[in-house]
């Protein structure tokens, strides 16, 4: 076939995803930005008001709360996931049928739906009849099963736990494949010059490993700004308006209030901040080296 | 020398190894064997203040109970695999070709039209849910089934892409070679030649768009507003927030066993290629 030929073949097979991008991606992204500047609602009407939402965003307080709610759920819970999803892969890289056995176990959560793990903890985590409540009093640890989800921080630290439980398999596995790339040869190597377990993860594995350590902590940064689903089943944003995230005080506004208008300009402003965040990512792979 | 410094934790310290192992595997199932434990009891001991460890006696009763709730879940059941089928069908519909254009064809500008194909990956879908409502609601895609998978494909098309499209490169191109000889044009190759080679990232393919569908929250819970739309997940925010208060404590434990059972039938019986997918997908 000629060449030309080819490229239009070439052309017709990528077409249909294209289209398909063009669409439901591309289309609905501009007509995201054009509804926030109207006053757009479901229950109709659609003027054009400028930059009005923004500046009603700027002056919104709840939406400030849930930013900085948003940022503190990020800022408590990817710490624990980076450093425990690390140290599980250290456990997970050894030998043995026990350790596999471990590595499976601590992955299979991660196969659960967000929605199902959040409700299995929030029947677990019940004052009443929960597990978790009923094992704590009876190892003595508190007088009475805690109430988890009448207080703003409590509640956080209860999602916290239950997300954890679900992603920590997530950053073993990546992290475990960056421990499995370094080579046997670099390993024997420190072996000879005395360095001692610790060491050789303080000063060989984690250096080499900092490529994945860095995008796997991106990629749950972002993943963690995004918090809805966990939030709208366990704390419904209570106690108040406490524990709304960004995306659910969107979804509130959107599609309980129908004010899409607003809800949209809101969309905007957290859509550019997600692109801060995974041009970060993009321009850090793209200057690490490769291990 | 080898005394003092042992090249593994397995070595220094094999027992503290192993109970590490063991205390980890009891806490990351203990949610799970807890709340299967509770779906078995009978209904009255599962609401039982304070709760009890072990069932003291064997029930489906619960599971009796979320089969007959509300519509009943065969219904959501059906809106779930029907949602999660028809995602797969779109995922390998727009995939498989575009893959196969990206690997084997000089497009002008292939790089970049890669990328458009891969922004879906950095445009969080949350941001698009309310302009895609709108438009759903004029095309009359709003509680259906093929408009939550059009959902579903938006967020799950750049990994399928990304997938196929490198595993259509790894195939040698000496194998197309004796085919376009025998005069077999560029769909015959692919049908024929690279589908087979390609079939764990196919596997992986259908895995991941199953999955990321059964488990997809926010979006059907937008879409499907009708109440016999509700796919599984969103028909268990029913069950919890119960009937004028009370919650069917049983039923909700019976109801999450189910909704966890396929994407764990999935996982141990397809292991490798779940975390292989993983590992292909996430880090580049």
């Amino acid at each position: 076939m000629r060449p030309l030929a080819r490229r239009f073949v070439g052309l017709v097979y990528v077409a249909p995803a294209l289209l398909f991008v063009a669409t439901f991606v591309a289309y609905p992204l501009v007509q995201l930005v054009l509804m926030s500047m109207t006053n757009a609602s479901l229950l109709g009407g659609e003027t054009f008001v400028g930059w009005n939402n923004y500046l009603r965003a700027f002056r919104d307080e709840t939406f400030w709360h849930a930013l900085a709610f948003t940022a503190k759920y990020t800022l408590y819970i990817t710490p624990i996931l980076m450093i425990g999803g690390f140290l599980l892969a250290l456990l997970a890289a050894e030998p043995g049928r026990l350790v596999r056995l471990t590595r499976a176990v601590v992955f299979l959560p991660v196969v659960i739906g967000l929605g199902s793990s959040s409700i299995l903890w929030v029947g677990l985590l019940d004052e009443q009849v929960g597990l978790v409540g009923r094992l704590l009093h009876d190892l003595g640890v508190v007088a009475q099963p805690p109430v988890w989800f009448v207080d703003a921080q409590r509640g956080l630290w209860a999602v916290i736990l239950s997300v954890v439980w679900k992603v920590i398999g997530f950053g073993m596995i990546l992290f475990l494949a960056g421990i499995q790339r370094i080579g046997e040869d670099v390993r024997e190597a420190a072996i000879m010059d005395g360095a001692g377990y610790w060491q050789r993860v303080r000063f060989i594995t984690l250096p080499l490993m900092a490529r994945t350590v860095l995008l796997t902590t991106l990629i749950s940064v972002v993943g963690s700004l995004l918090a809805f689903d966990q939030f709208y089943i366990m704390t419904a944003g209570g106690p108040g308006s406490e524990t709304f995230t960004s995306v659910y005080w969107i979804y509130q506004n959107s599609f309980i209030y129908f004010k899409q208008g607003y809800g949209a300009a809101l969309s905007v402003v957290l859509l550019v901040m997600i692109l801060v965040v995974s041009g970060c990512q993009i321009l850090a792979a793209r200057r690490w080296p490769e291990t | 020398m080898s005394a003092t410094i042992a090249p593994r934790l397995s070595d220094r310290a094999p027992l503290g190894l192993a109970v590490t192992c063991l205390v980890v595997i009891a806490l990351m199932l203990f949610p799970l064997v807890a709340t299967f434990l509770s779906s078995i009891k009978t209904a009255a001991e599962a609401s039982a203040v304070p709760p009890h460890y072990l069932p003291s006696a064997l029930s489906i009763e619960n599971y009796a109970k979320v089969f007959q709730y509300q519509a009943g879940l065969g219904t959501y059941l059906f809106n779930s695999f029907m949602v999660a089928f028809l995602t797969i069908v779109l995922c390998l519909v727009l995939a498989v070709p575009a893959g196969y254009g990206l690997a084997r064809f000089k497009i002008p500008a292939r790089e970049s039209i890669f990328l458009i194909l891969l922004a879906g990956m950095m445009v969080p879908y949350q941001a698009l849910l309310t302009p895609l409502y709108l438009m759903f609601s004029t095309l009359g895609l709003a509680n259906t089934h093929l408009g939550l998978a059009v959902v579903h494909t938006v967020l799950q098309l750049p990994f399928s892409v990304y997938v196929m499209r490198s595993s259509f490169e790894a195939v040698p191109r000496e194998l197309e070679e004796a085919a376009v000889i025998d005069g077999c044009n560029s769909f015959q190759i692919l049908w024929r030649i690279l589908l087979p080679l390609a079939r764990p990232a196919l596997v992986t393919l259908v895995l991941f768009a199953f999955v990321a569908s059964w488990n997809e929250f926010i979006g059907a819970l937008i879409f499907m507003g009708k109440e016999t739309r509700f796919t599984v997940p969103i028909m268990l925010v029913g069950v919890r927030q119960g009937h004028f208060g009370a919650v069917d404590w049983g039923a909700l434990q019976a109801g999450i066993v189910v909704s966890m059972l396929p994407c764990l039938a999935i996982y141990l019986l397809l292991h490798k290629h779940y975390v292989a997918g993983f590992l292909s997908g996430a880090i580049k």
